[in-house]
């Protein structure tokens, strides 16, 4: 593969503030050389890519995906998943480890990651479960499971419940420094419920989840993260109540980040409307003015990053009544665009929003992507960042369709994605 | 008279623990379990100093070594001993501890050796009885006879003990081996250092005057000498410690670990390892740098010097008296 150069670009790169115009040249897969005067110094051979001014960025980092494979491929699996996320515009993909088996083995961590490879269409990079089975009990073998390429430790969509087992799990991590990411829900008290407890779950007639129970099980994980000073992250903030919290937990000094997901700042609880299980999530979709403080959050950093909380589900699970559909939405697909409508709508600056889906979430996976700077993966998104267009889900790659934004207007989409100094993506409209 | 008789070099009625034993005290103690090493070697192991004394092994939790060591200590310096074991119930608890001890105490014994599963038990009996008290062992708290007898070791083969660099691995946290050795070697004038995962690590652990590690090769680099401690079988398996195999591959001892620590360095085990689990085969065996033998030798010499003093410090209250 000879020198690729993308040439009249708007170099967008959150991580350095860079935005000006020029050109970006990747040698061996690695960008070379980026800037106002990379354009005077390409090598004669390189291919050329006239970017037509559009927004040459660091491709999109989603640090929280289910793939759904190995175990339930009728879902997902890694072929459509990447597909997926090179479709719009995402070069870096971690998955949560509640396959089947579970991801709390050397040998899935392994399988996971070469499978990625071989798909080549996207990095894939699996967490590990933090307790053996996801069961919330016994500590998984972190350290091996490291060694094999797991970037974190977190039981998925299960909360690590037991304050005891959560000491033990971020006293183990922090032995290797490593990352154990949370599921924030306090089970004693969001069972049975299926959407956010308030007016209009009571209208409803629905169990409700208080907001509560994400603000004391991050309150409960900021005290141990102060005790064993190892490294946390929150996932998916959705309250007024967590997002204060991890706010105070920074202004203090603890090793904490926090991500949140595209319907927690894009939709609030009456999405849920007449009973739509594609707005049943988990967390819950929740009020407005916790929507608005998720919003604040992003824009000021409390937030570090923003993940597609990616979920596939058949028709089978959620044609159900409310309460026994499964939770969650399909995200890799509209992560970009609803990312965007933050900028767009004047609510978070374009540099920050960015940041929330690739320099930050690759520092706190320690991860050398997502930054346009010489020497880092060639992994890039070309963004058209005013086109209009509608989210279609039969357009949608993911094998499942499970989203509540079908047929939302929205501005902002992926020209091309390149991977490691690869096409792997290029729109054909 | 009592007048014409020298103070004590070990001024104490019991041996509970190492905690506020002076540097003197600790080195009479060893110099004294110095002189028991020949005998301890030669054909006819016998002697007289305890002659007519009466010692009781009380282990409210089951030890072969332990209890084997201090009835062997005890019958070498001619003394009767007897072994008592008591099934240890938590659901009794505390009174049938003392009344455990008024019962022995009213048969007039010298000396108690005693083993229990809870820390401070031991201090707690001693308060009850007329006799003197040699801790075996309590809970994670104490087990003074273990660091002496390490002590005595280290320096029959470094010839010392100050500035060495002691690493103590493992499982500290349910270890009273290491809170009594980290006492020793600090008294002692030895740089100690405590590496394990911090789930095998008590809280403030470092102002105990230890240097924390989590990784073996930054805690053994260019240590004198490594200690390794047993982890138990209910701690291997995910409340502690993930599994074996992941104990072993990063705190497990081998050679490869062990390339770091000094040329010269030894390794020590208080016994029964687990091998491939806290050490490997291969190292423990070494004879040229396991000293575990070593250890379990010297500890029948270390108690019986903890025996005859402690008896002579009976003697001279019974005549003071």
């Amino acid at each position: 593969m000879g020198p690729l150069a993308l040439v009249n670009a708007r170099l967008f790169d959150p991580t350095s503030g860079r935005d000006e115009t020029g050109a970006l040249l990747v040698v061996d897969g690695r960008i070379a050389a980026v800037g106002a005067d990379a354009a005077a110094r390409l090598p004669a051979e390189a291919e050329r890519i006239d970017c037509r001014g559009h927004l040459l960025m660091p491709g999109l980092v989603d640090m929280r995906a289910q793939l759904r494979e190995p175990g339930e491929e009728h879902l997902e699996n890694l072929t459509t998943a990447s597909q997926a996320a090179a479709g719009a515009g995402v070069t870096t993909i971690v998955c949560l480890p509640n396959t089947n088996p579970v991801i709390d083995d050397a040998a899935v961590v392994e399988f996971v990651r070469r499978r990625g490879r071989d798909i080549g269409l996207v990095r894939i990079h699996p967490y590990a479960a933090a307790t053996k089975g996801l069961q919330g009990k016994e500590l998984t073998e972190m350290g091996l499971l490291a060694e094999a390429g797991a970037l974190g430790f977190t039981d998925g969509t299960r909360a690590i419940a037991s304050a005891g087992v959560m000491r033990r799990a971020l006293g183990y991590a922090r032995t290797f420094d490593l990352l154990v990411l949370q599921h924030p829900e306090e089970p004693t008290l969001s069972h049975p419920g299926g959407m956010n407890e308030g007016e209009v779950a009571t209208r409803l007639g629905l169990p409700g989840i208080p907001s509560v129970a994400e603000t004391i099980l991050v309150e409960r994980d900021l005290r141990l993260v102060e005790v064993t000073g190892a490294r946390y992250h929150a996932a998916h903030l959705s309250t007024a109540g967590a997002v204060a919290a991890v706010r105070a937990a920074k202004r203090q000094g603890l090793s904490v980040t926090c991500d949140t997901a595209p319907p927690y700042f894009a939709l609030s609880e009456t999405a849920v409307g007449d009973y739509r299980t594609f707005a049943k999530l988990s967390p819950p979709l929740r009020s407005d003015g916790d929507r608005r403080a998720v919003v604040e959050g992003i824009a000021d950093g409390t937030i570090d990053a923003i993940a597609s909380d990616h979920a596939p589900h058949d028709q089978d699970s959620k044609r159900l009544p409310f309460s026994s559909a499964a939770a969650g939405i399909v995200g890799l697909e509209t992560l970009l665009p609803l990312t965007l409508e933050l900028a767009h709508q004047g609510l978070v600056p374009l540099r920050r929003a960015l940041d929330a889906v690739t320099g930050a979430p690759a520092r706190i996976l320690r991860l050398d992507c997502g930054r346009l700077a010489a020497g880092a993966p060639a992994d890039l998104a070309l963004v058209d960042l005013d086109r209009p267009w509608r989210i279609d889900v039969d357009a949608f790659r993911s094998k499942s369709k499970n989203s509540p934004f079908d047929g939302r207007p929205v501005q902002g989409k992926a020209l091309m994605t390149v991977l490691g100094g690869r096409i792997v993506h290029r729109a054909t409209d | 008279m009592p007048s014409a008789l020298p103070p004590s070099r070990f001024p104490h009625r019991h041996l509970l623990g190492i905690e506020g034993l002076t540097a003197g005290e600790i080195t009479h103690l060893m110099d004294r379990a110095e002189s028991f090493v020949a005998q301890n070697q030669a054909a006819d192991k016998k002697s007289g100093s305890l002659r007519g004394r009466t010692i009781i092994n009380l282990f409210f939790e089951s030890s072969t070594r332990t209890r084997t060591s201090f009835e062997l200590a005890g019958k070498r310096l001619g003394g009767d001993v007897i072994n008592m074991s008591v099934e240890y119930s938590a659901m009794k608890k505390g009174e049938t501890l003392i009344d455990t001890a008024m019962t022995l105490n009213a048969m007039n014994p010298d000396v108690l050796c005693v083993r229990h599963p809870e820390s401070g038990a031991v201090k707690l009996l001693s308060d009850k009885v007329n006799c003197a008290v040699v801790n075996a062992g309590d809970g994670t708290h104490e087990h003074p006879t273990q660091a002496l007898l390490d002590a005595l070791t280290i320096r029959r083969r470094k010839g010392r003990l100050q500035g060495l660099v002691v690493a103590i691995c493992g499982d500290v946290l349910h270890s009273r081996v290491a809170r009594s050795n980290i006492a020793l070697l600090n008294t002692m004038g030895a740089r100690v250092r405590v590496v394990a995962p911090r789930t095998l690590l008590p809280a403030a652990i470092e102002r105990l005057g230890v240097a924390v590690f989590h990784d073996m090769r930054a805690g053994l680099a260019d240590a004198d000498i490594v200690m390794m401690l047993r982890l138990q079988n209910e701690r291997m398996s995910g409340s502690f410690v993930p599994s074996v195999r992941e104990y072993f591959h990063f705190f497990g001892l081998d050679y490869a670990k062990l390339a770091v620590a000094k040329a010269d360095a030894l390794i020590m085990h208080p016994g029964p390892m687990n091998r491939g689990v806290e050490i490997d085969s291969e190292v423990a065996d070494d004879i040229d740098r396991s000293l575990i033998r070593q250890q379990v030798e010297m500890g029948v010499a270390v108690r019986m010097a903890c025996l005859e003093v402690l008896a002579e410090n009976l003697a001279g209250r019974n005549e003071a008296a």
